[in-house]
């Protein structure tokens, strides 16, 4: 629908679409390295419940529902359209309401600010509040957030991203004497930090990048990454050094390859792949 | 974990449904050149060992080298020098810190594609013009 604003060729900012789409997904079969409790069945098909519905858009959803014992299913969902808001999160909200209650996924501020409602749209990861609808494909595919653990249908199991982010020690270490009042930054030195603290934790780069694929034990992946440079450069904090050794390691930040599918994903236009580079150039410039 | 979970939950899916871009794919690609430049390297030696065995031997291979099969795989093994040539300059570029903004990222990497295919053209061409 918005094809002149958002369709591009050469992409500019994560929020465009691309002009063409040469394949939906990589040409593999769909079961490989799929373990058994994660293979995905034929699911129900759930019709518009309003029967002067006119234009109706179907939805292919992830299901799982803990408690039956079943597989994960893909749903087939129709929706009214003239009946239901703008943004996927509108569409998700109208299932839960008019079809399915036991729809379940996580959401809060309905405006990409709390990272709540990330998930997979059309096979790459964004926020379902600022994802219009008119902009996913037909059908429009969602599945949860990828690589992750599943609860409930489109709610993952962030419990080892978090883990990953806890260890990279988010706040500020100084051993100097805590100062009466504010602790200063000149307006250069918080300018350092635009463009990393704006991340609000959605994980959509985590789960959009491959090292993390396949290596997500041991590679912090993207978004603690961009955490961990938030906080070398920060002005205030002393212990870049420590950081440092923390983060040089094979695994923990030499597992990015530069595949950059993070900086292409992030719904906050962030650079986490950016954010890496620079650590590995820290890490080279302190061994001299 | 209070209640014992009666099985293990169920892992969503990746590279099944993640759609390609031109950042994974040629990250792909640059792994998979890589693999073929290696297998290129073990032919070049078995290359000049023919050369210095006999005259048959040599004959031999360049008689596999000249099959349309053999053509064909000269292509890719050519294709795959410049794409993993231009894509590794693409990735030193990344090492110093530079092509970071998502225009850059995908410019440089359409250059790649666009650079590859040219090349290969062009030393298609000059093999051709030279050999006859």
């Amino acid at each position: 629908m918005n094809e002149d604003k958002t369709s591009h060729f050469l992409i500019e900012s994560s929020d465009q679409l691309p002009l063409v789409t040469v394949l939906k997904r990589f040409p593999l079969p769909r079961k490989l390295g799929v373990g058994k409790e994660s293979r995905i069945e034929k699911g129900k098909r759930w019709p518009v419940p309003i029967a002067t519905a006119s234009r109706v858009k179907t939805f292919e959803i992830y299901r799982y529902d803990p408690d039956s014992g079943d597989n994960p299913a893909l749903d087939i969902f129709e929706i009214d359209l003239d009946d239901c808001g703008p943004m996927v999160l509108d569409a998700l909200i109208w299932i839960k309401n008019k079809v399915d209650p036991t729809l379940t996924f996580r959401r809060s501020c309905r405006e990409g600010v709390c990272g709540s409602c990330a998930m997979n749209i059309d096979g790459t990861n964004w926020l379902a509040c600022t994802r219009f609808i008119a902009d996913t494909d037909k059908p429009a595919t969602i599945y949860p957030l990828s690589n992750m653990r599943i609860i409930k249908d489109l709610v993952p199991d962030l419990t080892h991203v978090f883990a990953q982010y806890s260890l990279i020690e988010p706040w500020l270490h100084s051993t100097a004497p805590v100062p009466e009042k504010e602790r200063l930054q000149s307006p250069d030195e918080r300018a350092e930090l635009d463009g990393y603290y704006e991340c609000i934790l959605c994980f959509c780069c985590t789960s959009g990048c491959p090292s993390h694929w396949w290596n997500g034990a041991r590679f912090l992946g993207p978004a603690a990454l961009l955490h961990a440079y938030r906080w070398l450069i920060d002005s205030r904090d002393e212990a870049t050094g420590e950081r440092l050794d923390n983060l040089e390691d094979p695994f923990r930040l030499y597992r990015c390859h530069t595949i950059l599918n993070c900086t292409r994903t992030c719904p906050k236009g962030l650079n986490p792949g950016k954010a890496i580079a620079e650590i590995k150039k820290m890490i080279v410039k302190r061994t001299g | 974990m209070n209640s014992p979970t009666r099985h293990t939950r169920p892992l969503s899916p990746n590279i099944q449904i993640y759609r390609p871009q031109l950042t994974s794919v040629l990250s792909i690609a640059n792994r998979v050149t890589g693999i073929v430049l290696s297998a290129f390297a073990v032919f070049l030696v078995i290359w000049l060992s023919v050369a210095a065995a006999s005259p048959q031997a040599f004959a031999t291979v360049q008689s596999v080298m000249g099959s349309w099969i053999g053509q064909l795989l000269m292509i890719a093994g050519v294709f795959s020098f410049f794409m993993h040539l231009s894509g590794g300059i693409r990735h030193l570029f990344w090492d110093a810190g530079y092509g970071f903004q998502l225009r850059t990222i995908y410019a440089s990497g359409w250059a790649v594609v666009i650079a590859s295919l040219l090349l290969t053209g062009a030393t298609w061409v000059l093999s051709i013009y030279m050999a006859g």
